[in-house]
């Protein structure tokens, strides 16, 4: 997907994820930053998906419904009686 | 530059063979802070499944039965939590293929799709081949908070809704619950290539959705 001496915009949002993860290798990430260095929009690109990324970390809940946490903390102990 | 500076921390790892033998000696508190720890996960990975929030639980609540069952038998050859969402995963496929035989079910494919519209880049033979026709939103400019607005984060739910079932496990699991794609790939057994594949489409499905909304704004 990547000719030699540069990447273009539609590259960089294939690369993403690879970018994010640490999976590209040495020369296409530096194609990848050297691409950032003179491009805004893909600047702007990378940045929506870090910021689509932290909206979706704030979905994460962490109650349980306590009718369902005494139930099987009843399903338990019975379970445990011999 | 890095993407995820913001993402929640995975909880610390409970001392787990500790906790095992607890749970193995019916410690009620043991097994109050498992349910703790992981009945979110679990609501979250069933919901992806079936119909109603009343079935997901009902998922959930057998999916606990199946841990109960299989504690005294569990040999750690896999984290515990791997193994208790392969429990809730088992679960949940079954319950849908049950359901599935008295619904039709639309099933979205995992069908290649470019994570941007081909029409926003220059075409081939133009000036400048593949380069931004019109560039994506600055995000920055956006009003404080826009994007963890309640209304935002109703969009991001939804579009994880209906995303295929293996791209919505992987974004539920690496960046609603922050796990790592080590822990991923364990408990969806992928390979790092693939679960980086399912992760890229998810995340570019839930941005269009976004740009899609502040682009009417």
């Amino acid at each position: 997907m990547t000719s030699r001496d540069h990447i273009s915009c539609a590259d960089v949002v294939e690369l993403v994820t690879e970018y994010a993860e640490g999976a590209l290798d040495e020369m296409q990430l530096s194609l990848f930053e050297e691409h950032l260095n003179f491009c805004d929009g893909c600047v702007w690109y990378v940045d929506q998906m870090r910021r689509t990324i932290e909206s979706t970390g704030r979905l994460r809940e962490d109650t349980v419904p306590s009718e369902a946490k005494e139930r099987l903390v009843a399903a338990f102990r019975d379970w445990r009686r011999p | 530059m890095t993407l995820v500076g913001d993402v929640q921390e995975v909880a610390p790892p409970v001392d787990e063979l500790q906790l095992i033998q607890r749970l193995r000696a019916g410690d009620q508190q043991a097994f109050g802070d498992l349910i703790d720890a992981y009945y979110p996960l679990m609501l979250r990975v069933a919901l992806g499944y079936v119909r109603s929030r009343a079935v997901a639980e009902e998922v959930v609540q057998d999916a606990w039965l199946g841990v109960l069952k299989g504690i005294e038998r569990f040999e750690g050859r896999s984290s515990l939590k791997t193994w208790i969402v392969r429990i809730v995963l088992n679960r949940a496929r079954t319950e849908r293929d049950r359901e599935a035989r008295s619904i039709p079910f639309s099933s979205l494919g995992e069908d290649y799709e470019p994570a941007v519209e081909p029409d926003r880049f220059r075409p081939p033979g133009a000036p400048f081949p593949g380069h931004w026709l019109s560039y994506p939103q600055d995000w920055a400019t956006l009003p404080e908070g826009a994007l963890l607005s309640q209304e935002t984060l109703d969009l991001v739910k939804a579009a994880i809704a209906e995303l295929p079932e293996g791209q919505r496990n992987v974004i539920t699991l690496r960046d609603i619950e922050g796990w790592s794609s080590e822990e991923v790939c364990n408990a969806l057994d992928l390979s790092e290539s693939n679960q980086r594949v399912l992760l890229h489409r998810a995340r570019s499905r839930v941005r269009r959705v976004l740009e899609r909304h502040f682009e009417w704004q």
